[in-house]
């Protein structure tokens, strides 16, 4: 069948993803693995759905893009700065030791140094979605070999930046130069550039720093003003172009356009809005990495792969075994023990998506060949396929014979995703305001949304962090941390979003307690239809205590006052939770109101007349004198 | 040489009591006398320790002054003593700042003077009742005086209640004026 065009693709690659992907995740094999499979099975090398597979890879390295912003937003100087010991220690030398031992292989093998140079730069990377997805699917992150496994994930993030960069050196010295000393290498290097090295270093140069500066100043303005409109789907459509500008410029003057994406990412990374940001994003990156992934499956060339499955199979052998052996052997330098070792080693002994995007970019400058580029790329997406399949290998065998290890408790100061707190509060005006500060002066880690700009703006100049977003958007709501959240406050001002809101919390999230503001008896009524916790009338409590102090400034004592102000509350309270059952009939509430404060009178009538505020017979005068 | 004298007032239901009226209206306004009115002031029983500490800090004597239910005093007062009390302030290694200092029961009691013996109703005599408040002066340093007792507060007459409240003004003058009280004696015959 030769057929083209966008819409034929886009049937052909959701009907791969919905038929392969869920079998891949029921059978235990993980998405990734199903995605690969979809590839592999629609390509030019399966049931040839697809054939014009550069395309393909072309747009959907898009997805990788896509990635690294989320990469780079997710990013904050303070993880950074807090896993520095093992991203340094263990991810410097993960990514160095690997490199080394690779090139050295290949070089042994008779292949150029510089190209062996960037092969083993590019093969020493795991992949940092399968790594992922396997940690997810069984809660490794907050283990000792979960955050080891992040760090040098980190690592090999930021490293991949060098080398993309590093990469047009290497070719042209592959050119077969001869470098004999430094004025060489500058004269490799203006060549590659293609023309005046410091013009296109003052380009780089700028474009990186307007990025930032841009990025920093007025593109939070920006996306104040789309925020404020309201509309939401052009708040989506700004993060996009976002991406897709920066890439773009990157492009133009020459950088990889995932560099591109990472830096715009950073740039954003400490905005108000990078909650919001994420979740819109959030689709239109596993959507893309799903075709990327599918796209790598359909680029595994079956024929190369039958013309010398010998020497790949060797060739992947030799991959996972030698980054294994390197993994293993820096195992002590993140504290892990044996066990988590085996597990730290078993999530990176792979090769990752990257190397992909690497040899796609030493081809095109001419230091790889196509050839070799198909070798090591089905090796590299074989090795990211038999990866998953050793860890069931161990979740199956090995796990079972092995004490289960203790994660380390995820106390708000030392969980690796800071924002997983254990309270989220979402509405910051007033209401809200005040809950956060009573939390916050008690060191209780709170996450905040809301959904208007101007209490941000309020907030923020108090020093607050706070995060631009929808309380009904469970996206965003996921991204918070809802999953790890013990608690969620909801204090909006709305009484109907507040109410759509806890609905669809109480139904996805049922474990985490939900506290809510109730702005008057009705829609306490229906918070507590919903299932909330607790609900607090808003204005209740002041209004009370204003009353107290109207009746101290009446001639009442104060302890008195209080008294009568506390009895009154409890059979407000009373009241109310009995005219929920009227509130369905509203004739019935009538009634119910207008004997309720008969009610009301009578008691404090009998209070006047018995003088029996205390219910403590000692205190009452007349009755002592009675009984003497 | 005038004392400062500290009145801690502790009367939930004021309305109630005549005795306690009169004898609280009949201490105002007496130079170096502060009533401290802590129903008044602490309704929701949350002590500022800090500020009542530097209140005993700047009085010479600390009067009791309250009704005795159920054989002690309110439950405020109470609280105002395990929370001003601290260790290292009243009591304890560098504990000294009441060294010195008086205080003093006024008290208020529904029953008889009768009925506090062995043979009488509440079994026990007042100074046996007030053990706790002596020990309390003792491990602070403080003299316990003799308690300014009002007995039998239900039955009495005006005129009773206007004679008692009389007393306690005078008392408080001689207290202020430091003119030597009677110090409070444990009644270890009544058993």
């Amino acid at each position: 069948m030769e057929h083209d065009g966008l819409l034929y693709y886009t049937l052909i690659f959701l009907s791969a993803a919905v038929l392969v992907v869920p079998l891949a995740k029921r059978s235990g094999l993980g998405a990734v693995l199903g995605y690969l499979l979809a590839g592999m099975i629609i390509g030019p090398f399966g049931l040839r759905l697809i054939n014009n597979t550069d395309d393909i890879l072309h747009f959907s390295e898009f997805g990788v893009v896509m990635m690294l912003f989320l990469i780079g937003l997710e990013l904050k100087p303070k993880t950074l700065w807090r896993l520095r010991k093992p991203i340094i220690g263990l991810g410097m030398s993960q990514v160095i030791l690997t490199s080394a031992a690779i090139t050295g292989c290949l070089i042994a093998m008779g292949i150029a140094i510089p190209l062996a140079c960037v092969i083993g730069a590019g093969l020493s990377l795991s992949s940092t979605a399968i790594s992922l997805q396997m940690m997810n699917e069984r809660t490794l992150l907050p283990t000792y070999a979960g955050q080891s496994t992040f760090s040098v994930l980190l690592f090999q993030d930021l490293a991949i930046v060098p080398i993309l960069a590093m990469t047009p050196l290497f070719a042209a010295l592959g050119t077969g130069l001869s470098v004999e000393n430094v004025s060489d290498v500058i004269d490799v290097v203006k060549q590659q550039a293609g023309g005046n090295i410091w013009i296109k270093g003052i380009e780089v140069i700028g474009l990186v720093t307007a990025i930032i500066l841009f990025g920093h100043y007025a593109i939070r303005h920006l996306l104040r003003y789309i925020a404020s409109t309201g509309v939401r789907e052009i708040f989506t459509a700004t993060a996009l172009l976002l991406v897709i500008a920066v890439t773009f410029l990157m492009q133009e003057v020459g950088l990889s356009p995932a560099l591109g994406a990472f830096i715009a990412g950073v740039v954003l990374a400490d905005s108000e809005y990078r909650h919001e940001i994420e979740s819109n994003i959030e689709p239109f990156k596993a959507l893309l990495l799903g075709l990327f992934f599918i796209s790598v499956g359909m680029s595994i060339n079956f024929d190369v792969f039958l013309q010398s499955w010998l020497p790949i199979i060797a060739y992947v052998s030799a991959l996972i075994l030698i980054k294994a052996l390197v993994l293993f052997s820096i195992v002590r330098i993140g504290k892990m023990d044996k066990t988590q070792g085996i597990l730290f080693t078993l999530l990176l002994a792979q090769g990752g998506e990257f190397a992909f995007v690497i040899f796609q970019f030493a081809n095109q400058v001419k230091l790889l060949s196509a050839d070799m580029a198909s070798i090591l790329n089905v090796t590299v997406a074989l090795s990211m396929v038999i990866s998953p399949l050793l860890m069931i290998v161990y979740d199956r065998i090995i796990a079972p014979r092995i004490q289960s290890f203790v994660p380390i408790s995820a106390t708000p100061k030392h969980s690796i995703v800071e924002q997983y707190n254990p309270v989220i509060i979402v509405g910051y005006g007033r209401f809200g305001t005040i809950i956060g500060r009573l939390l916050h002066a008690n060191g209780i880690g709170v996450t905040i949304l809301d959904h208007d700009t101007k209490q941000i703006d309020t907030a923020a100049r108090f020093g607050w962090k706070v995060y631009y977003g929808d309380a009904r958007d469970m996206n965003l709501l996921e991204k918070a941390g809802i999953e790890h959240a013990k608690m969620l406050i909801m204090v909006i001002d709305d009484a109907q979003e507040s109410l759509d809101a806890v609905r669809n919390i109480k139904r996805l999230y049922p474990h985490v307690k939900i506290l809510a503001r109730a702005k008057d008896r009705r829609h306490a009524y229906a918070l507590r239809k919903t299932g909330v916790d607790y609900y607090e009338r808003e204005i209740f409590h002041s209004a009370l205590s204003m009353g107290q102090e109207a009746l101290k400034r009446l001639g009442y004592r104060a302890f008195v006052a209080r008294n009568l102000t506390r009895k009154f509350a409890v059979h407000d309270e009373n009241t109310l939770h009995e005219s929920f059952n009227f509130f369905e009939d509203d004739k019935a509430l009538l009634n119910f109101a207008l004997s309720s404060r008969d009610d009301l009178q009578k008691i404090f009538e009998a209070d006047r007349q018995h003088a029996d505020l205390y219910r403590n017979e000692g205190w009452d005068d007349d009755l002592q004198r009675e009984n003497r | 040489m005038a004392k400062k004298v500290l009145i801690l007032f502790a009367h939930p239901a004021l309305h109630k009591s005549r005795v306690n009226r009169a004898m609280i209206e009949s201490v105002r306004n007496i130079e170096n006398v502060t009533i401290h009115d802590l129903y008044e002031r602490y309704p929701d029983f949350h002590i500022n320790v800090p500020r009542e500490q530097a209140y005993v800090e700047a009085h010479d004597a600390i009067v009791l002054h309250h009704p005795f239910f159920w054989y002690s005093c309110p439950p405020l007062l109470k609280e105002w003593i395990d929370l001003t009390l601290t260790i290292g302030w009243a009591y304890g290694p560098g504990g000294t700042a009441l060294h010195g200092k008086e205080m003093v029961s006024a008290i208020s009691t529904g029953g008889s003077n009768e009925s506090y013996q062995t043979a009488g109703k509440n079994h026990y005599s007042i100074p046996q009742l007030l053990a706790p408040f002596d020990q309390t002066a003792y491990l602070c340093g403080m003299t316990y005086l003799e308690p300014v007792i009002f007995n039998s507060a239900v039955r009495s007459t005006d005129d009773e209640i206007k004679a008692h409240a009389t007393r306690y003004r005078q008392y408080l003058l001689d207290l202020r004026n430091g003119v030597e009280l009677p110090a409070f004696k444990q009644d270890w015959t009544n058993s």
